[in-house]
């Protein structure tokens, strides 16, 4: 029974949980200030894979070469793909809604979530199979103890720490992270307050869209497969470890994202249907048990 | 006052049903336009179910298919592996009891998943429900005894026009008492303020589970017909898509209208069937995949719908003959 | 003396914020009971303990000697409790008349099968709610509006309304939460005569909460005055309006506005 539990189990549910955060990261900073579960951004991530494995062969017909600044110049394709779609939606499906009942705004969501996926499908050029994707960077392996670590998993937990801390900073310390704090609380107050809600909710889609395509391209190059519905599940999952943490909470999503990593790298080691449903069933139980999530504020509302 | 108790819809549907019936047997109407018609009524069945949890008790259901997939599979394994029985006319008692029990077994889970919306509202629910369609996805994948990712074969062909028809035209009807009645206005109550609702004495969980009981049970039997109809049941058929064209169908027409619900399931039933000709013939002159096209343009629907026309077809309006007088049978 | 309404040493909490602090009345059947204090003195979070919304941290409500503290807020409004909202809670997609019909509901016996196969059982019940509806909204001159929306009435019918909805459920206690909020003096004048004949003619008992001084001194027998969640006065109406500590309160903080 120990063995499901070793250090190679720990190792990967991290890996996995770092993509989870950067994709768990953007929904909560959505749902935070436009109260939208934005059911499209699985896709974002989905879409900065494929400009990741885009630009590496655009590149590399011009450039040549791979390695290191190669892999930094996809990370900054795939964050600007990411950033630009969601900002897309943004103003042409979500901005129109924003006074209507959130529900509009929901299956709008699940509409333009369809279309990016069908769209990609559709394409002649992307397709609906699978692709592999290129090796941006020459795997190594690492024996520490008995696990074997490779530097896929130091790249994705440092690429997800740098981004993580660089979101605390931006949100703690900027004029615009106060904005954002300031316009979740209270979006009427924030306006009041001479705050432009409308510029604020498109920098936190660009912000969130730029994560979820830096997950997208981490996503890609550790488990090297591509596909037009690949941004389902994860965004799925990561949407559940944004309410494990407690919805609209940035310290909250990355705690999420972690123990989902986590639990699900051991749920499937135990066994795959397990692993399969664990999501859902974490989703259930908190929102039966604690609905706020580990680290939310109690709501109350006014009667 | 005599007019006012002839019960209209029932003379609409009667003329209705003879008409389509003479067109087929005349030759007016072939069978594969027959076969069509049996899908649009029960996406007829499923979206005016669909109506009574979303449109008219104001929940959010996103799982509407998984609600069919144990009604189809229920009802399946009952006609296919328990008796295996041939489609002729003796059995059709067997085939009607497979479809109730497929039926019940749906309200069972509806009644599960309507638990965690007495706490739940709008998006939650939403994703509640999502999930547990995605469940219900992944326990029918690994299921091997009813195929599992192959899905349930070689299921009886049971489902035929008459047999479709009138399940559709009972849930109508059924759904369209209840909203007109006493329960109906405890339905729209919790709609439209639930605090108020639960403050002039309404049990809202009650009625919150049942609407789920009862919107599950009618989606339940038509998954059974539905799996009756194309001879067998596969997990990804039930899948989020397949809820999500059942919700395209209830905002296209208009949620809480019942008459909406009915225009648009045959509206974009027929849409479905006519892209696939034109996509796969365009295919295959052009040898492309052009399939997906469809999906695109579904998607692009309700995106509009929801910006440009979030009422749908109808709004809340019902066309009169739906609607009963005050003392109206 | 036997009250109607009675509550027990009655504190309530929002997290560390004391909201409710240990209150303590009866009410007695019959009158009309006002409670007044300036705003985030207490008085709506009174009213959601009392109807089962809220919790109580401690103490306890009895209707007629029954304990009805924290049960379901349905089961207490069967027990005889109807209450209005400060900021209206219409059911503006329904007719105004099913407003009424809705607020019936919960003493209809028939089944919804019988409701689906329309039944004569059911056909009758609706018959009698319906007229009976038709009779409510005759006493609070709706009835010419009864076959339109709820939400494209003007604001003071819907104040009629809601108190409709609320004598609809056959109360014997009626709470109102600033039902004089947002009228004109005209309309105030109008609310005062009507809330003084629904409690003749239904034989309700009235709780109101008000922030107009002028509905509370005009109408209630009885008036207790709150101030950050304590009773800082209470009596006769005349009484209390000359009480040292009310003036302080009300005149001195808020001026002379109310």
């Amino acid at each position: 029974m120990g063995s499901i539990f070793n250090a190679q189990q720990i190792v990967n549910g991290l890996q996995l949980g770092s993509i989870y955060a950067l994709i768990a990261l953007g929904y909560t900073m959505v749902y935070g200030i436009v109260r939208l579960i934005n059911f499209a951004h699985g896709d974002f991530f989905m879409v900065g894979a494929y400009a990741a494995y885009g630009a590496f062969f655009l590149f590399n017909a011009f450039l040549g070469g791979s390695g290191l600044p190669m892999a930094a110049v996809t990370l900054i394709v795939a964050m600007a793909a990411g950033s630009v779609v969601a900002a897309l939606t943004n103003r042409f499906a979500y901005k129109p809604l924003r006074n209507k009942p959130k529900l509009s705004s929901l299956i709008t969501a699940i509409g333009v979530s369809m279309l990016i996926e069908y769209l990609f499908s559709a394409l002649p050029f992307i397709g609906a199979s699978f692709r592999a994707f290129p090796v941006l960077i020459e795997q190594k392996l690492y024996k520490i103890g008995t696990a074997t670590i490779s530097n896929y998993v130091v790249i994705d937990l440092l690429v997800a720490a740098t981004l993580m801390i660089g979101l605390t900073f931006l949100v703690r310390k900027t004029a615009l992270g106060r904005a954002m704090r300031a316009v979740s609380q209270d979006k009427d107050a924030a306006k009041l307050m001479g705050i432009d809600v409308e510029r604020v909710i498109g920098w936190t889609f660009l912000i969130g869209g730029a994560f979820a395509g830096a997950a997208g391209l981490l996503a890609g190059m550790t488990y090297p497969r591509i596909f037009p519905y690949m941004g389902i599940l994860p965004g799925l999952k990561a949407f559940i470890a944004a309410v494990l943490g407690g919805i609209g909470n940035i310290p909250g999503a990355m705690l999420g994202a972690y123990i989902m990593g986590l639990a699900e790298t051991f749920a499937s080691a135990f066994n795959s249907l397990l692993g399969e449903g664990i999501a859902f069933a974490i989703l259930i139980l908190v929102l039966l048990v604690r609905p706020r999530g580990l680290l939310g504020e109690k709501s109350a509302d006014k009667i | 006052m005599n007019s006012l108790k002839t019960p209209r819809l029932l003379f609409a549907a009667a003329g209705l049903y003879v008409v389509i019936l003479v067109m087929n047997l005349t030759g007016l109407l072939n069978d594969y336009f027959l076969h069509i018609i049996n899908q649009s009524l029960i996406y007829v069945t499923l979206t005016v179910s669909l109506n009574l949890i979303n449109g008219l008790t104001g929940q959010f259901s996103l799982g509407h298919m998984g609600f069919a997939a144990v009604g189809a599979y229920v009802s399946g394994t009952i006609t296919t592996l328990l008796f295996n029985v041939k489609p002729t006319l003796v059995n059709y008692p067997i085939f009607v009891l497979a479809l109730v029990i497929g039926g019940l077994a749906a309200a069972l889970v509806g009644v599960l998943i309507g638990f965690p919306s007495l706490r739940l509202k709008g998006d939650y629910l939403a994703i509640v429900t999502l999930g547990f369609g995605e469940i219900i996805r992944t326990i029918l994948n690994n299921i091997s005894v009813v195929g599992g990712p192959r899905g349930l074969l070689g299921i009886p062909k049971f489902s035929n026009f008459h047999v479709v028809f009138v399940v559709a035209f009972v849930t109508l009807v059924v759904v369209r008492n209840l909203a007109q009645s006493s329960h109906g206005r405890a339905f729209l109550a919790i709609r439209e303020n639930e605090l108020a609702a639960e403050l002039v004495g309404l049990n809202t969980t009650r009625y919150k589970v049942m609407a789920f009981a009862i919107g599950a049970f009618f989606a339940g039997v038509a998954g059974g017909l539905l799996g009756h109809l194309l001879q067998m049941a596969h997990p990804t058929q039930f899948g989020f898509l397949g809820s999500v064209l059942v919700l395209i169908m209830l905002y296209a027409g208009g949620v809480g209208s019942l008459t909406g619900s009915v225009i648009a399931a045959f509206a974009l039933t027929f849409l479905t069937e006519t892209l696939r000709m034109v996509l796969d013939s365009l295919s295959d002159m052009t040898n492309l995949p052009l399939g997906d096209w469809r999906m695109v343009l579904y998607a692009l629907l309700l995106i509009l719908i929801m910006l440009f026309r979030t009422e749908g077809l109808m709004g809340t309006r019902e066309a009169k003959i739906v609607v009963l007088k005050e003392d109206q049978l | 003396m036997s009250a109607l309404l009675s509550i027990r040493n009655m504190t309530h909490y929002f997290g560390g914020l004391k909201a409710v602090s240990e209150f303590s009345y009866d009410i007695p059947p019959g009158v009309i009971y006002g409670l007044i204090g300036p705003n985030g003195s207490g008085k709506t979070t009174t009213f959601n303990l009392i109807t089962g919304i809220y919790r109580p941290t401690q103490g306890q409500v009895f209707l007629e000697d029954r304990d009805i503290t924290a049960q379901k807020p349905y089961l207490i409004v069967r027990a005889g409790i109807g209450r209005t909202f400060q900021n209206l809670r219409i059911f503006g997609g329904m007719s105004v008349l099913d407003n009424i019909r809705a607020a019936k509901q919960y003493r209809a016996k028939s089944w919804m099968l019988s409701s689906v196969l329309r039944l004569p059982g059911f056909m009758n019940e609706e018959k009698r709610i319906r007229d009976e509806s038709m009779a409510l909204l005759d006493v609070l001159h709706l009835a010419d509006r009864a076959g339109d929306l709820a939400r494209n009435l003007p604001y003071g019918a819907l104040r009629r309304l809601e108190i409709a909805r609320a004598l609809a459920t056959e109360p014997k206690l009626l709470l109102l939460d600033e039902p004089a909020a947002g009228m004109n003096p005209k309309e105030v004048q109008d609310l005062m005569k009507l809330v003084q004949r629904v409690r003749d003619e239904f034989k309700v008992t009235v709780f109101l909460i008000e922030h107009h001084m002028k509905v509370i001194m005009g109408i209630c027998e009885y008036v207790k005055v709150l101030d950050f969640g304590t009773t800082i006065a209470e009596g006769k109406p005349d009484d209390v309006g000359r009480d040292a500590k009310v003036l302080e309160a009300y005149l001195g903080k808020k001026g002379a506005a109310c």
